[in-house]
């Protein structure tokens, strides 16, 4: 732990400007210095703990970076096997109707290996919460290109940059989840300013609402950074990310209940 | 109350079980020939009686990624497959095996290699007791011989998967499966209510969270577990043997043969014996658990052994490794999705063991 001369004393109640969520387990995150999955762990934590869905939460983690998200957040959390998490969740949710029930999945997860599992999750119009993360790369092991990769975007499987000849096209899952009948509330959001983590916690709370309501499956796509993947530094990061990902990934809703 | 008689397909048997034993959810994909499950179970639309999700996948491997997720919510599910649908759950399987979670699955088993044929056979006895999966692991496994059997393992299935917090297969085939036979079904069982302490349903205030996960980054860690899971295998080797003798009290030859094959052996016996060879038939119930011990034993009193499956050779092994060396054995089996006849085991056990 890292401890600031003085910061003993500055410690006290009136003081308080930020309290970090129960939910989230004093466990040291795994991510790199600059990732996205710590804020979306956060912002996700703190609205189980607002709303008060502890005793009613299931996660299912995925195969990549946020393995381990079971390690971070304090609610029960079944490790799925890569690309399978909206199986798992579909069986939790069948079996266990009244319980909140997300999975928190990357894009290699999600939207390579994953691909049937998340169609005909959302197809099904499971009602669960999928939260995915596009980061454009596979980060966990190692940078190497992921069914978001951009083109032209380097990694350590595209080293002369992501060619569609050879290499195929990015693929927009959340655009596709978004044409099918089961899905309710589709949108994609980002966690890298202060304004953006507001909106995309605002989409959390409205999927845990809708959920409640058996409105269907809700699919939140979070356009985040990979700078240790990207070989970039944080600021270069998230600076790449808005001048590059969103033009292809942008962001907004792109389907909202007609209410 | 008493046991209600019907006239049943071997697959319709495990689905009619199913409901009755209380299970909670069934995760399917259609392959022939144990489609009937999927579809009686859709026919007898449990979820308006007894409460049980039954849901028709997208692939196997979503299939049994729901039975993972479910039996992690510590319910009582299943699945059911034919060969190469369950080559396809072999991941999950693994996944299941490694996080210790309860569950059946049923394989329904047909010919192969590849898509082979929809024929009944018995080549996946390596897969279903060796592994199948990547990693050391073991599912206790059970071949029903009789639709009476498709039946009663399903709950006795349920009961070992929770006894030990391990995946448990059916391992049929193709004719039990299909053939019609006389059934007693047991009365409806409740769904349970309390769910074991392992489950994810919620972490409430009174308890740490639950994780369920087959991940350990640290070796030293992941060391412990295989051999917490090794260990757990040897007390399922010592407690659960099953098996089932007919006529070896005096034999002189053996058969070894489970399922299908056994049923083959048993009408073989009678036609040696008539014949005036003192044939017998040990019926492994238990695949793993294989019956080593008992095998071991007959083998210091009979002249040889002849395994009778039908595959290529695949149980052989075991019985070799029980038998130790002390009298011959050999392999016998059709291939392909050809039921063996009684009167080529009878052939085979005088060409091979009694003259050989």
């Amino acid at each position: 732990m890292i401890e600031a001369t003085g910061i003993k004393e500055i410690i006290k109640p009136e003081n308080l400007v930020y309290r970090k969520t129960n939910i989230m387990t004093d466990n040291i995150l795994s991510y790199c210095p600059g990732c996205g999955h710590g804020t979306a762990h956060r912002i996700l934590a703190e609205i189980i703990d607002e709303l008060g869905l502890q005793s009613e939460t299931i996660g299912v983690s995925p195969v990549g970076c946020s393995v381990l998200l079971y390690n971070y957040l304090d609610v029960d959390i079944q490790e799925a096997a890569h690309g399978r998490a909206p199986a798992v969740a579909t069986a939790i949710k069948r079996l266990l109707p009244d319980k909140f029930v997300f999975t928190y999945q990357g894009d290699g997860d999600l939207a390579a290996i994953g691909t049937a599992e998340t169609i005909h999750a959302c197809n099904r119009g499971e009602n669960i919460l999928i939260i995915f993360i596009n980061n454009g790369i596979y980060g966990m092991t190692g940078g190497q290109m992921a069914p978001t990769t951009l083109v032209g975007m380097k990694s350590s499987t595209s080293p002369f940059g992501r060619d569609v000849k050879t290499m195929g096209n990015p693929l927009k899952m959340t655009d596709i989840v978004a044409t099918l009948e089961g899905t309710y509330y589709v949108t994609r959001q980002s966690v890298h300013t202060p304004a953006n983590v507001k909106k995309t916690k605002k989409a959390i709370r409205k999927a845990v609402q809708y959920q409640k309501l058996n409105k269907g499956t809700c699919f939140i796509e979070i356009v985040s950074n990979c700078p240790s993947g990207w070989r970039m530094t944080p600021t270069q990061s998230n600076k790449w990310m808005e001048e590059n990902m969103f033009p292809f990934y942008p962001l907004g809703d792109l389907k909202v209940p007609k209410e | 109350m008493e046991k209600e008689l019907r006239l049943m397909k071997g697959n319709e048997a495990v689905a009619e079980a199913a409901i009755r034993a209380g299970a909670d959810g069934y995760f399917g994909y259609p392959i022939t020939p144990q489609s009937e499950i999927l579809e009686y179970l859709m026919e007898a639309n449990p979820s308006q009686t007894t409460g049980m999700v039954v849901l028709q996948a997208e692939s196997e491997v979503a299939a049994i990624n729901m039975v993972y997720g479910g039996a992690a919510c510590g319910k009582k599910v299943m699945t059911s497959s034919s060969s190469p649908g369950i080559s396809l759950k072999q991941e999950g399987i693994s996944y299941i095996a490694g996080a210790e979670l309860p569950c059946l699955i049923v394989n329904v088993v047909r010919g192969g290699p590849g898509l082979g044929t929809i024929q009944p056979a018995q080549s996946d006895y390596f897969q279903s007791v060796k592994g199948g999966g990547h990693g050391d692991y073991h599912m206790i496994v059970l071949a029903p011989a009789s639709v009476q059997e498709m039946a009663d393992f399903v709950d006795l299935s349920f009961e070992l998967a929770f006894k030990y917090r391990n995946p448990v297969m059916m391992l049929s085939d193709g004719a039990i499966g299909q053939m019609m036979e006389k059934v007693y079904l047991s009365p409806q069982k409740e769904r349970m209510k309390v769910f074991p302490d392992w489950a994810t349903t919620g972490k409430p205030a009174t308890r740490a969270r639950n994780i369920i996960t087959s991940l350990d980054l640290d070796s030293d860690g992941m060391e412990q577990h295989n051999r917490d899971l090794q260990a757990k295998y040897q007390v399922i080797r010592e407690k659960e043997v099953r098996l089932e003798e007919f006529q070896t009290s005096d034999a002189e030859y053996l058969l070894v043969a489970y399922g299908t094959s056994a049923r083959v052996c048993q009408k073989a016996v009678q036609l040696l014996r008539a014949q005036g060879i003192k044939a017998g038939l040990l019926r492994p119930i238990t695949l793993f658990p294989f019956p080593t011990k008992r095998i071991n034993e007959l083998a210091s009193k009979v002249k040889g052994i002849l395994s009778v499956e039908m595959s290529a050779g695949q149980m052989v092994e075991d019985v070799l490794l029980a038998v130790n060396g002390k009298v011959p054995v050999k392999h016998f089996g059709r291939l392909g999705g050809i039921v063996t006849t009684p009167e080529e085991v009878v052939d085979n056990l005088k060409s091979e063991i009694i003259k050989g």
